[in-house]
């Protein structure tokens, strides 16, 4: 295999600058306007469907999608600008981030005719929002032994088994799911597939779990016998696994996967401003030469994603670079900003609470840093 | 420039800086300078070889990656850009450039330049590029290497020449008014961006023997590759020298197409790359075990630079406070996006 990642940078073209200046006046507009108060991780966690209607009648979700499915025709790389535009500000684009950022493309990847007709428009519209049911109680990591298993009966699938973590499954319209269908959990990466289940739906339990902070992020969703339409089954029957191979080549590469305390930076850059104290100057420097380096790093990820080089190993890579960039920035204010954090207070002080509250979560979600780099490690050929 | 052309030079200068032998680095040197590698990226109108940055940025990063001792850098990106910039045509011979501004004076139409500069190189040089000052003109100037300056030799932590130049009033063989914008900071940033590509080749050059040396070495039955600290080492190591690539790679672009940030990437790249040196130069000296030490080893020509380099130019924390100033009258965020907003 190669021996070092070849990731070329690249460089927006006008166009995509054009749009930036286009959703910063918009995002000023409702900054003014009240509509929302910058928050850390907004992604994973501020919901706001009115505010994602709003984006999806701009154009800016499912904007990869075909106009045929209510789509925007953009390429990966004005989507990037949307993206990081969003995150920068600490939107509220929980309710439809899952959707866009990887339902969107797999549902138009796999998904039937009369999936992508059901899904793809009202996704696009900021209307239909998705969960991910791939971990269970014991399969975290190690995500082929799933024992969820889903069992064809008459005029249908039958799910049954848990999924945990779940984030968003308390409002989310739909739940991928990933089971097992064939064979046993032995026979790992084969007989797995994903079924989407719309939601709520009788034999589906959702249950809250509370996260450190207090709040309902995550859920335990429980199938007992539920039974699903026959068409629920996404793409192929045992493919699952590479169908759910290409997903987390969506749902790990993204800016969101550095700039999870942004928010929280540009609050506490204006702070240093003001208080002209050359120890924080110095080490704001240096944040934020990381950023600048981990934003070419993202930018050349999108590409390899635009271009369909797959981007596996360099997303893998630059997640775990990422992941612990968010974590040191909140150490970083909190040595230096000579404040105390407080849930739920307001500016500084507030923010920060809210990214301590939250940094256990960006080294684990989406795949821990051990395990991305075991996947970094196998793209060196050396696993 | 296209990517054919860059990797026509790749291919041509890793065949001459692969060959050993005796007097490797001679020779490397003359067959650079014979082909005209040595002045890539300087105008031909001034005596250079053409091409553009990106074709330079290639060919130092071969040499850097070879830690082949050979000053790429100091002739094409620094003393050929200074003479270029100041329509000065490039000696011929190896020219290399001060990083500090010399004293000028007139004295009968003649130039006289004074001061204490530091010339990388100097000893071996045939020219001396040098910034100078004389009375209200800030010039750009070229001083024959015997001209019977005071030479103090010194290396670098990797033992490259460093030396310092005491002038006392010796007359420049040429001289020409420096455009504006072309001052020490701008030398400076020259110089840093220099570094940075050649920060990272190195870095990747640590990689590369690293992945090779776990692959091979077997230790408890198996090689090293197969127990999974040395793995998560291996992806740790990865994953810096990746971010300094992207990073001197960016910046690379950004002077090439002038972009309104480019100081901001230079800065971003050399912070990027010189804070990064560290964590690459202590896992490649850690999955090495003893024999990574030895000089016997490539290894130590690689780490070795890595530590001088990153010094070079500014280290990180100088860059830190570049970019901290930069952040007075700039957000944050337009900073980074590289918008005037
Ligand atoms: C905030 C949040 C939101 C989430 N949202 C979702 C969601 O919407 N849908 C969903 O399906 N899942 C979700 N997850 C679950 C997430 O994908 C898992 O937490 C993650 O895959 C790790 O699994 P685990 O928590 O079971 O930890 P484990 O797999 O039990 O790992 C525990 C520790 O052991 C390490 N470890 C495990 N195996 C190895 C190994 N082979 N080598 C070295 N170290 C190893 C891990 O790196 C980790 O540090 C979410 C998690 C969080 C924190």
């Amino acid at each position: 295999m190669t021996t070092s990642i070849h990731l070329p940078p690249h460089r927006l073209s006008e166009a995509a600058r054009r749009l930036r200046d286009d959703v910063r006046s918009f995002l000023d507009g409702e900054l003014a306007a009240g509509t929302f108060v910058p928050r850390c991780d907004a992604w994973m966690s501020v919901a706001d469907p009115a505010f994602s209607r709003r984006l999806g009648a701009r154009g800016w979700i499912g904007m990869t999608l075909p106009s045929a499915y209510g789509g925007h025709d953009r390429s990966p790389l004005e989507r990037f600008v949307v993206t990081e535009e969003l995150l920068a500000a600490g939107a509220p684009v929980a309710a439809h981030w899952i959707a866009d950022r990887q339902m969107a493309p797999s549902i138009l990847r796999h998904g039937s005719p009369s999936q992508r007709e059901r899904y793809l428009p009202a996704i696009a519209r900021g209307e239909c929002y998705f969960a991910i049911g791939m971990s269970e109680p014991d399969a975290g990591s190690d995500l082929a032994s799933v024992r969820t298993r889903a069992r064809q009966v008459d005029g249908g699938w039958e799910i049954t088994g848990t999924k945990v973590w779940t984030t968003g499954a308390h409002f989310a319209h739909a739940i991928v799911v990933l089971a097992r269908t064939d064979g046993s959990p032995a026979d790992r990466h084969a007989g797995l597939s994903q079924f989407i289940v719309d939601l709520p739906a009788p034999g589906v339990e959702i249950r809250p779990i509370r996260t450190i902070d207090g709040e309902h992020h995550f859920n335990e969703v429980i199938f007992d016998a539920a039974v699903v339409a026959e068409d629920s089954l996404l793409g192929e029957r045992g493919a699952g696994w590479r169908q759910v191979t290409a997903e987390l080549a969506h749902e790990r590469s993204g800016p969101e996967r550095y700039m999870s305390t942004v928010p929280l930076l540009r609050v506490w850059a204006e702070h240093v401003r003001q208080q002209g104290d050359a120890s924080a100057e110095r080490e704001l420097g240096g944040l934020t030469a990381r950023a600048w380096t981990l934003r070419q790093m993202s930018l050349s990820v999108a590409a390899a994603l635009a271009e369909e080089r797959p981007p596996e190993i360099a997303a893998a890579l630059v997640k775990d670079l990422g992941s612990r960039f968010e974590a040191d920035v909140v150490e970083t204010v909190r040595r230096l900003a000579g404040i105390e954090p407080r849930k739920n207070g307001s500016g500084l002080e507030g923010l920060l609470a809210e990214a301590f509250l939250h940094s256990p979560a960006f080294t684990l979600r989406g795949g821990s840093n051990e395990i991305l780099r075991s996947v970094v490690a196998r793209g060196l050929g050396v696993r | 420039m296209n990517d054919d052309l860059r990797t026509e030079i790749r291919a041509a200068v890793t065949a001459i800086l692969d060959r050993r032998g005796e007097d490797r680095t001679g020779r490397a040197w003359k067959e650079l300078s014979e082909g005209g590698f040595h002045l890539i990226g300087v105008p031909e109108e001034a005596g250079g070889s053409g091409g553009g940055l990106g074709e330079l940025a290639v060919v130092v990063d071969v040499a850097a990656f070879q830690a082949v001792p050979v000053p790429v850098a100091e002739t094409a990106f620094l003393a050929g850009w200074l003479l270029a910039r100041a329509g000065l045509s490039v000696p011929a011979g190896m020219t290399v450039a001060s990083l500090d501004e010399a004293r000028g004076h007139r004295q009968d139409g003649v130039l006289r330049l004074s001061g204490r500069l530091r010339v990388p190189w100097a000893r071996h040089a045939g020219h001396i590029v040098t910034m100078a000052r004389c009375a209200e003109e800030n010039l750009v100037a070229v001083i024959p290497g015997d001209a019977g300056a005071e030479l103090v030799t010194a290396e670098n932590l990797a033992g490259e020449p460093r030396d310092l130049l005491v002038l006392d009033g010796v007359a420049a063989a040429a001289s020409a008014a420096a455009p504006p914008g072309l001052d020490a900071t701008a030398l400076l940033r020259r110089g840093a961006l220099a570094r940075s590509v050649q920060l990272a080749a190195a870095a990747r050059a640590v990689l590369v023997s690293a992945r090779r040396h776990v692959t091979e070495r077997e230790q408890f039955g198996r090689p090293l590759a197969r127990f999974q600290a040395v793995q998560q080492h291996l992806a740790a190591l990865a994953a810096q020298v990746t971010a300094m690539q992207v990073s001197a790679q960016a910046a690379v672009a950004a002077v090439e197409h002038e972009d309104a940030d480019a100081a901001v990437a230079v800065a971003a790249a050399k912070a990027t790359t010189s804070a990064g040196a560290r964590q690459v130069a202590a896992i490649g000296h850690q999955l090495h075990g003893a024999l990574g030490y030895s000089s016997e080893h490539h290894l130590g020509a690689v780490t070795t630079r890595l530590w001088a380099w990153r010094e070079e130019f500014g280290n990180e924390s100088h860059w830190h406070d570049h970019l901290a100033t930069a952040l007075h009258d700039r957000a944050w965020w337009p900073l980074l996006t590289g918008d005037a907003r």
